[in-house]
């Protein structure tokens, strides 16, 4: 029973699902694919003020697209018993919950970063800016996916968490959002960018540390 | 003794399921909680499980405070609850290879063991398409494979029809025969081959 096992075991099976669950992965690509096609035809042809805005566009795109995935996450294992289970045999939920969280990743932020040079096509990026997205996506979306197992986590036995969770993680996006969308803006200008891409880096360090542990902790209180 | 409840009460939403209860579990011994729909056999169950704290009294595992003892504890369980466990995308042997890392679970061949389960030529579609009661005889595949001493069963036989039931019981007899010791709630009479079920009243309580 230990945490590589039971790591292991929840990837496969995680990924299993995602192969199963084909929705899971290709609602979220599609809703950033729909909000990111719409922005062009919703400002009208005015491809310098669709540049400026692109980095943030694209931020908060991701962002509510990780975001719409995220209840689900930990929701069907507690509704048929597996982490009552789990949490009963004192298995290392740590295993569990990171395996979760990347499986999660790959499901929800993976595709966002695939897709991203096209997206950028139509809102006018240059090619630095690109470079920059795909790096800030690259560093950020596993954060993204951290934060939102956590708000999964402690709104799991909420009746209607969707909103709670929304609540709840949203304000941790921000710090985010401000310095992934920075790093964006300076790669239009030509500027160098790398002081964000490090703190992004920082933040996703201090998370990887810290959330699975968080998660751990807030199933076993939702399970009890 | 391997399981004792000293003096343990419960409340929810402001009723008191039970309170001041003494129970105790020995080795070799089927003990059968009886009461009627939201009397707190689950509930009760929860707690000797370790899944919720009593609100009051406590928990022994061979005399040993749960608190002190959870994770030698834990090792010891097997804990089914009312919820089957089983994810219903992953086929049968999906299922059991992923408790085979998370319990620990003896080496065998699950083939074997889900034919003998009557699941023979099920074991590879999404348990979803499964009835009820096949969905109940994979959950409780793991009574076959584990180790633990004590068993928690939550309505282990809902859903099952008389092949499984005796099945089942003849588990359950095994089990007792090699020193285990099986804690359940059923609404029917359980009879195990060999062994005296001994029946524990919870009384309905306003």
């Amino acid at each position: 029973m230990s945490h590589v096992a039971v790591f292991a075991a929840t990837f496969r099976r995680e990924i299993k699902l995602l192969a199963r669950q084909k929705a899971d992965w290709v609602n979220p690509l599609l809703f950033f694919i729909i909000i990111l096609t719409l922005f062009p035809l919703g400002v009208g042809a005015k491809p310098n003020l669709l540049r400026e805005i692109a980095p943030g566009v694209i931020w908060i795109a991701a962002l509510l697209s990780v975001l719409l995935g995220a209840e689900r996450q930990f929701r069907q294992d507690h509704r048929d018993g597996v982490l009552e289970q789990l949490v009963a045999a004192r298995s290392p939920l740590l295993g569990y919950s990171l395996a979760k969280i990347a499986a999660g990743w790959l499901g929800s932020g993976l595709p966002l970063i695939l897709v991203s040079p096209l997206l950028a096509l139509f809102l006018g990026l240059s090619a630095e800016a690109l470079t920059a997205v795909v790096l800030t996506l690259l560093l950020g979306t596993p954060l993204l996916s951290l934060l939102s197992a956590l708000g999964a986590a402690l709104t799991l036995s909420a009746d209607k968490g969707g909103i709670l969770l929304a609540l709840i993680i949203l304000p941790l996006y921000i710090p985010l959002l401000i310095f992934a969308s920075a790093a964006v803006e300076q790669a239009s200008f030509g500027l160098n960018y790398q002081a964000q891409l490090a703190v992004l880096a920082a933040m996703l360090c201090v998370a990887l540390a810290l959330v699975p542990i968080a998660v751990q902790k807030a199933l076993k209180l939702n399970v009890g | 003794m391997l399981l004792s409840a000293h003096q343990l009460s419960c409340v929810r939403q402001d009723r008191v399921l039970f309170e001041q209860l003494d129970l105790q579990l020995h080795a070799g011994e089927v003990l059968q909680i009886a009461g009627k729909n939201g009397a707190g056999k689950s509930s009760l169950l929860r707690l000797l499980a370790g899944l919720a704290e009593p609100d009051d009294g406590d928990i022994r595992y061979q005399q040993v405070p749960l608190l002190q003892s959870a994770d030698d504890y834990a090792e010891n369980l097997c804990f089914i609850g009312h919820l089957a466990g089983v994810q219903p995308q992953l086929t049968a042997l999906e299922n059991l290879a992923f408790w085979r890392a998370c319990f620990a679970l003896t080496p065998a061949d699950d083939w074997a063991l889900l034919a003998q389960l009557g699941l023979a030529g099920l074991e590879d579609i999404p348990c979803q398409q499964l009835s009820a009661g096949q969905q109940r005889r994979v959950s409780l595949a793991r009574l076959w494979l584990t180790t633990a001493q004590i068993w928690i069963l939550d309505e282990p036989f809902t859903a099952l029809d008389q092949s499984a039931i005796a099945a089942l019981t003849r588990r359950i007899a095994t089990h007792c025969e090699t020193g285990g010791a099986v804690l359940l709630t059923s609404h029917q009479p359980v009879q195990v081959p060999g062994h005296p079920v001994r029946q524990f009243m919870l009384e309905y309580r306003w």
